[in-house]
């Protein structure tokens, strides 16, 4: 599945297309229950076939040029470090394209948020490692950064 | 100016800046520190304290800060999210301002893998980004990170890093762009063997109005021989030299590493937008008061006679 990272357009338009379908649905979509363990279930089986998703809870995929920061050995949200090798590989497993460099060139191929790989993320909140992103998206926590940074 | 920083003071000032680094002794003595941070002294206007680079544990970076604020010394502390998560850091970007440190390069750092450790656990709870940002509401909004007031902010002087060798290299000047957004006042760059690169790096950068809001200093630096310089950019992240620099180095004479940094130190000066070098030496600091000398950026300063630098009798 992880080839489909390579069409980053078609994968924000089926990000969004999934936004419009669960929105109507929002009102159940909380925290804790039942519902929360089904999405844990179904995030991990799709989004870790196409990601490698980490289950962060908190998905910036549309930020990072639909490829998971979170598969970067340093988890950079701001990526990519100063050790990307000349070839493109990462500084840690020799073997790996740099996740980043990924992120950039997927974003270049991204109309509607491409250039949201310009703005500063904020830190990773590892509270909610191990629960649905989805919910954490209706529910607002995913974007909710820490206080001191939004003031 | 926002910090009580002498390198501030320098570059806002439009001087060209020179800051060096200081590699924190495998010791207990604090003599090892004052020893190195004496010959840098006189010819720079910051000294940079390591925090583990490499991945390879020496003296801590606020340790060597406390020292060489102690001894008068214009300390720039690194600051690496690889060994600390923001509790930590944050803790220790107050004692540092405390101790009278107000330069704070912040860093994300090499991985656990590159060391002489391998099995530790990697952090990397912040990155280079959030950690400047976080310094940044430190400093500016007086809270931490969580928003909860401090009785007395630090005044920082923020650095950050960039290697414009590394790709993918039409991102890195968005990416200073980024880090200036997150709240750099200054740039340090890593090492610099490939001026023509580094030209069209910052003539992007200047395309972007970005040197207009950041200091930058280019990472310049003495390879002793061919051999070194191979291993080098083997085995150290981030560091990229061309294979004509290593045939120079090969049919060069002995000093031709010594030569090659003044030549380039001589080149990026005429950059427009660079405001300093940043000079490592790895384990051989001695050569870089004759670098700086040879270079043309001597006398340097004023700091020895502002500063009082008195060496402390302390063992």
């Amino acid at each position: 599945m992880r080839f489909l990272q390579n069409q980053p357009h078609w994968l924000e338009l089926a990000y969004s297309a999934t936004h419009r379908l669960l929105h109507p649905f929002r009102r159940w979509l909380k925290s804790g229950g039942r519902v929360e363990q089904l999405f844990i279930r179904a995030e991990a089986v799709s989004k870790g076939a196409l990601f490698d998703c980490r289950m962060c809870g908190q998905c910036v995929l549309h930020s990072t040029g639909m490829t998971c920061p979170m598969t970067c050995p340093k988890n950079l949200r701001n990526g990519p470090c100063g050790g990307v090798r000349p070839n493109g590989h990462c500084e840690i497993i020799p073997d790996m394209p740099c996740v980043w460099a990924q992120a950039w060139e997927r974003s270049k191929q991204m109309p509607v948020s491409g250039g949201e790989i310009l703005n500063v993320l904020p830190p990773v909140n590892r509270s909610l490692q191990g629960t649905s992103a989805w919910i954490n998206d209706f529910t607002g926590a995913a974007q909710r950064p820490p206080a001191g940074w939004s003031v | 100016m926002k910090s009580g920083s002498r390198l501030e003071r320098v570059l806002r000032s439009g001087r060209f800046a020179v800051t060096a680094e200081l590699n924190p002794p495998d010791s207990a003595d604090p003599q090892a520190v004052y020893d190195r941070a004496l010959v840098l002294a006189s010819v720079c206007d910051g000294i940079n304290a390591t925090d583990a680079s490499g991945a390879n544990v020496h003296m801590s970076s606020v340790g060597v800060c406390a020292l060489l604020t102690r001894a008068g010394y214009e300390p720039v502390m690194q600051v690496s999210c690889r060994d600390k998560n923001r509790i930590a850091i944050q803790g220790d970007l107050l004692g540092a301002a405390a101790m009278g440190v107000c330069n704070v390069l912040c860093l994300t750092g090499d991985g656990v893998q590159a060391g002489d450790q391998p099995e530790a656990k990697p952090v990397f709870d912040l990155d280079s980004m959030t950690l400047l940002r976080t310094a940044c509401i430190l400093r500016d909004k007086g809270m931490f990170l969580s928003g909860r007031k401090l009785d007395v902010p630090p005044k920082l002087f923020l650095g950050a890093a960039e290697n414009p060798f590394a790709p993918p290299y039409d991102f890195r000047p968005l990416r200073l762009k980024k880090k200036v957004e997150a709240g750099a006042d200054f740039i340090q760059t890593q090492y610099c063997f490939d001026v023509p690169r580094l030209r069209e790096f910052m003539t992007r950068v200047r395309d972007l109005g970005v040197h207009e809001r950041v200091f930058i200093l280019i990472g310049v630096g003495p390879l002793r021989s061919a051999k070194v310089a191979e291993w080098m950019r083997t085995h150290v992240p981030g560091v990229v030299i061309p294979d004509e620099v290593i045939h120079r180095l090969k049919h060069g004479q002995t000093d031709e590493g010594k030569r090659l940094c003044v030549e380039i130190i001589q080149q990026v000066r005429e950059i427009k937008g660079v405001s300093g070098v940043h000079v490592m030496a790895y384990r051989q600091e001695e050569l870089v008061a004759e670098i700086i000398e040879e270079a043309g950026l001597l006398p340097r300063r004023r700091q020895a006679e502002g500063s009082g630098v008195q060496m402390p009798s302390v063992k």
